[in-house]
């Protein structure tokens, strides 16, 4: 039994592909870590009030977001502390909704600008009064239909 | 044909296909959280062409300070009673038998100083600017859950099914066209019962 037996000749050995699997996991979790839900980062705090008669908000490419909330740390400094409505990166007054909804509107395609909905994000302890401008500005504009985007809850945990 | 000695290798060259399907598998069915939340239709901004008259009892006023107290039609109520309140109103059905605003189906009080029928019963909805937003959900919340309530009766009693199972099933991407289509008439129908009429006078401010 001589460990060093001569190979029989004329074949080429075969590639092992033993280690492709451990490339594609690599890859695989290359991507599932590097991959980011990009959605605009928010510079305000959303805590989303609770509610139970909720409807899903089906078809992201028809949503159209605004949130509104108390500027994070970072911008309090700069915004003060009370709530201010973010319209994608940046902050915004509510006589700048109407453009804005304007301008995401004309970004999608035909067929679907009527149908959009426009969905209010809103901290939980924001006043109504910001929120009765924005919807005197969506009512300018007639986005008429809103989403009050909120988590599934009990609604009377809100009172607390 | 020669054996081979010992045990034979596994093959593991279709590991990677199988990785593969995983990733594929998972690129394909992973979807980003879907959001939920209240829908609602505001009013348009141009006023309607004639002044329409509302009677004073078709109207249920509910008012939110900006302590977050309730006054529905006059009384100061809890939020938890909000829900059955609503109810009562818009299931009363006062109009009397024989009148065009008769409504067969209510099982309300009939009591004349209360709304007509739930077609031309209005929850008309005032908030302060400083309301807490989480207060007027919450209120927007035990609204819509009267409507869906009162409309859950009447589907379990036409159709033997919830209306908010009907609602979501119509409105889910998934069900076939026929289904959608014959759901559709069922959905009208039970919202047509109860159409809500939910208005937002604008704010006030003191």
């Amino acid at each position: 039994m001589s460990k060093f037996a001569k190979k029989k000749d004329g074949e080429v050995p075969a590639v092992s592909t033993a280690s492709l699997p451990d490339i594609v996991f690599m890859l695989l979790f290359f991507f599932m870590t590097v991959t980011v839900m990009k959605d605009s980062s928010l510079k305000v705090e959303n805590v989303l009030p609770n509610a139970n008669e909720v409807k899903k908000l089906e078809k992201k490419d028809r949503v159209i977001y605004i949130y509104v909330g108390k500027p994070t740390k970072e911008y309090e400094r700069v915004y003060g502390t009370e709530p201010q409505i973010q319209l994608n990166d940046k902050f915004a007054k509510p006589s700048e909704v109407g453009d804005y909804i304007l301008m995401e509107r004309a970004k999608k395609p035909q067929e679907l600008q009527n149908v959009l909905t426009t969905a209010l994000k809103v901290d939980k302890n924001a006043s109504m009064g910001l929120i009765s401008d924005i919807k005197q500005e969506l009512r300018k504009v007639n986005a008429l239909k809103v989403n009050y985007t909120t988590y599934e809850g009990d609604a009377f945990r809100n009172l607390q | 044909m020669a054996r081979r000695a010992g045990a034979p290798e596994v093959n593991a060259g279709s590991m990677a296909d199988i990785a593969f399907l995983l990733l594929i598998f998972f690129l394909v069915t992973t979807t980003i959280e879907t959001d939920a939340g209240l829908d609602r239709m505001l009013p348009p901004i141009e006023p309607p062409d004639q002044d329409v008259v509302i009677k004073q009892k078709n109207i249920f006023q509910v008012n939110i300070n900006k302590n977050g107290q309730l006054l529905a039609d006059d009384q100061l109520i809890e939020i938890s009673d909000l829900r059955e309140k609503a109810m009562a109103f818009l299931d009363n059905g006062g109009a009397p038998q024989g009148s065009p605003d008769y409504c067969s189906y209510c099982k309300g009080a009939r009591d004349a100083s209360s709304s007509d029928s739930p077609g031309k019963a209005i929850i008309s909805l005032k908030n302060d600017r400083e309301t807490k937003y989480s207060t007027y959900i919450t209120v927007q919340n035990e609204l819509v859950g009267a409507y869906n309530d009162l409309r859950d009766r009447e589907a379990q009693r036409l159709y033997g099914k919830n209306f908010v199972d009907m609602e979501a099933e119509y409105l889910n991407p998934e069900t076939s066209d026929e289904t959608k289509e014959e759901l559709k008439e069922k959905v009208k129908r039970i919202q047509d019962l109860f159409p809500q009429k939910l208005s937002e006078a604008e704010t006030t401010t003191n």
